[in-house]
């Protein structure tokens, strides 16, 4: 295939995610924004207003950043993995599988689809928190960077799992037992400096802590944690899971009898 | 003259160690209509799977128009469409959604798509249907559909794997013609199926494959002449009320007014119109009781699967 013919197969398979995520809206875009509205009743006006102030912040306004990276993250994983699956489990893989499309068109593909709900949803998300707080951007480069790197990795993440997944129990055990509690722990409705040294120090091993605080520090410009040094871990781990994804993908493991 | 297909020494063995071909060796000429038939289970599908690269071989070169499906794996792919046994399309996509998107595989524009789309989906009595969800198609429709997509970039090989499983007669003879159809304009057909009328009618040749080896390569018309015996089914204008004795004939009374009889190489049918006739027993029509290629078919299989039963015994 010569590059403009690449290029034809990625338009195609992200085409075809973004038309699979429109097509069943009330299941992939419906639930995100209620569940965030939610959210932002409950914790940011009736429990927030309770709560007063969060690291120097009114606590509506600590956790929207939060709340936002979370939808990105949670939609990311789950367009892939669910769509990715989906595929191996109808067998329409097979399509792409027969065809002369390269291997990481495919991933490319695919891991741009769940970027592209995860970013569409975080920027409804966006819009909709601007109705319940206030806040400006501090820092545009570091907002828009960290939460194309988060969604990237997540997409990444989503991806391995479908390819691993041999049932569809096996592709909610990860988001709900890894990637829920991670998303909870990971400073979205509290600062890590409330907790002890012991909680504190191992909650700098979970990844979104990082992604939240450096998408916090672009919006409001307060952050628990390094930002270059989230921005190392954000890009270490997408390397990381590109390359072993790709290779999943190579070997064929789970997909080629 | 360069083979659509060469196959040398193809093995598989699955993680489970069973071992489903056991380096098999196969060439499909250019422009042929071939038909690989066997049991189930004799590694058909595997030899397919292999070939489009759904399976993984485990030893053994494959080459499709000269491109070896490892080495230049993108070429060879463009050269083969497959159609698959079981329906592998996203049922919740319209048939011209899942056409146009195949044809973005292959790194084909979307007009182009489109046009090809609607030239094929006509062909195949689906155009009509175009913008329904796939999932509310026939079985028939489906398995045209499947056949459209694998010929939305045109390859010169076209494999498919029981396509007319489940169709019924009609729709399975109008399949045949456009296969036909297609083959007369170059395109080198491979097909698979349990129904060996369709293959006798269609192919020019076969390879039997069983239990992971080739057990027979050759012509139609060459394998057809290998059949020693053939059973007919003889309607006769009397009823009968016993059955006629022919000497050197073994004849079953199967109706009143029906009669089978084996004729081996040799014997001749002349020969017993006329004896009939001459016990006032009138022909008014006949036909061989099975598939000429069936009987072959079946005595080749049972052969091995009785010599490998003998085989186990004297063990």
């Amino acid at each position: 295939m010569n590059s403009n013919q690449k290029w034809i197969a990625f338009d195609t398979i992200l085409r075809r995610e973004i038309r699979r995520f429109l097509r069943i809206w009330p299941q992939t875009l419906l639930p995100p924004i209620i569940t965030i509205v939610l959210y932002f009743v409950i914790f940011g006006q009736l429990i927030g207003s309770r709560i007063g102030t969060m690291s120097g912040l009114p606590y509506i306004q600590f956790v929207a950043p939060g709340l936002i990276m979370m939808s990105v993250i949670t939609n990311s994983y789950s367009n892939v993995v669910s769509s990715f699956f989906g595929s191996k489990f109808q067998r329409n893989i097979e399509e792409l599988l027969v065809s002369p499309t390269p291997n990481w068109i495919i991933l490319l593909g695919y891991v741009a689809g769940g970027m592209s709900r995860g970013l569409g949803v975080g920027f409804i998300v966006t819009l909709l928190s601007l109705y319940f707080a206030d806040f400006s951007i501090h820092s545009l480069p570091v907002t828009i960077a960290i939460v194309l790197m988060t969604s990237l990795m997540f997409s990444l993440a989503g991806l391995i799992n479908a390819i691993f997944a041999a049932n569809f129990d096996d592709i909610s055990i990860i988001p709900t037992f890894v990637l829920t509690p991670l998303t909870y722990l990971g400073g979205v409705f509290y600062s890590i400096d409330l907790l002890s040294e012991f909680w504190r120090n191992l909650s700098m091993i979970n990844p979104v802590l990082y992604m939240v605080n450096a998408f916090r520090y672009g919006i409001a410009g307060i952050t628990d944690i390094n930002i270059v040094w989230a921005f190392s871990m954000v890009g270490l781990f997408s390397v990381l899971l590109f390359f072993l994804a790709l290779r999943l993908l190579e070997t064929g493991s789970r997909l080629r009898s | 003259m360069q083979p659509a297909l060469s196959i040398k020494n193809l093995r598989k063995i699955y993680d489970n160690q069973f071992e489903a071909l056991k380096g098999i060796d196969l060439d499909v000429a250019k422009g042929d209509f071939f038909a690989l038939l066997g049991p189930n289970g004799a590694g058909k599908s595997t030899t397919i799977g292999i070939i489009c690269s759904l399976v993984r071989k485990t030893e053994g070169v494959v080459t499709i128009f000269g491109h070896d499906i490892d080495k230049d794996f993108s070429i060879a792919k463009q050269f083969v469409g497959v159609v698959p046994q079981e329906f592998n399309f996203n049922q919740f996509e319209k048939p011209i959604e899942i056409l146009v998107a195949q044809a973005g595989y292959y790194g084909i524009k979307a007009n182009i798509a489109l046009e090809r789309a609607e030239k094929y989906l006509k062909q195949l009595g689906l155009w009509e249907r175009r913008n329904e969800i796939s999932r509310t198609l026939s079985g028939g429709m489906k398995r045209r559909l499947m056949i459209a997509r694998a010929l939305i970039h045109e390859p010169q090989l076209l494999v498919l794997d029981e396509p007319t499983a489940g169709v019924d007669i009609e729709l399975r003879r109008s399949m045949w013609e456009f296969l036909k159809e297609i083959n007369d304009q170059g395109t080198t057909i491979i097909l698979t199926t349990h129904y060996l009328e369709e293959a006798e009618s269609l192919c020019r040749n076969i390879a039997i494959i069983d239990h992971g080896s080739i057990v027979k390569n050759t012509s139609m018309k060459t394998l057809l002449k290998q059949l020693d015996r053939e059973t007919f089914i003889l309607d006769v204008r009397e009823e009968l009320t016993e059955c006629p004795i022919l000497e050197g004939y073994l004849l079953t009374l199967v109706d009143g007014h029906s009669i089978e009889v084996d004729v081996t190489k040799g014997q001749s049918m002349n020969e017993i119109f006329i004896e009939l006739s001459l016990q006032n027993i009138h022909v008014i029509s006949m036909r061989n009781k099975a598939n000429r290629l069936e009987e072959l078919f079946f005595d080749m299989v049972e052969k091995n699967l009785i010599d490998a039963a003998g085989g186990q015994a004297d063990e």
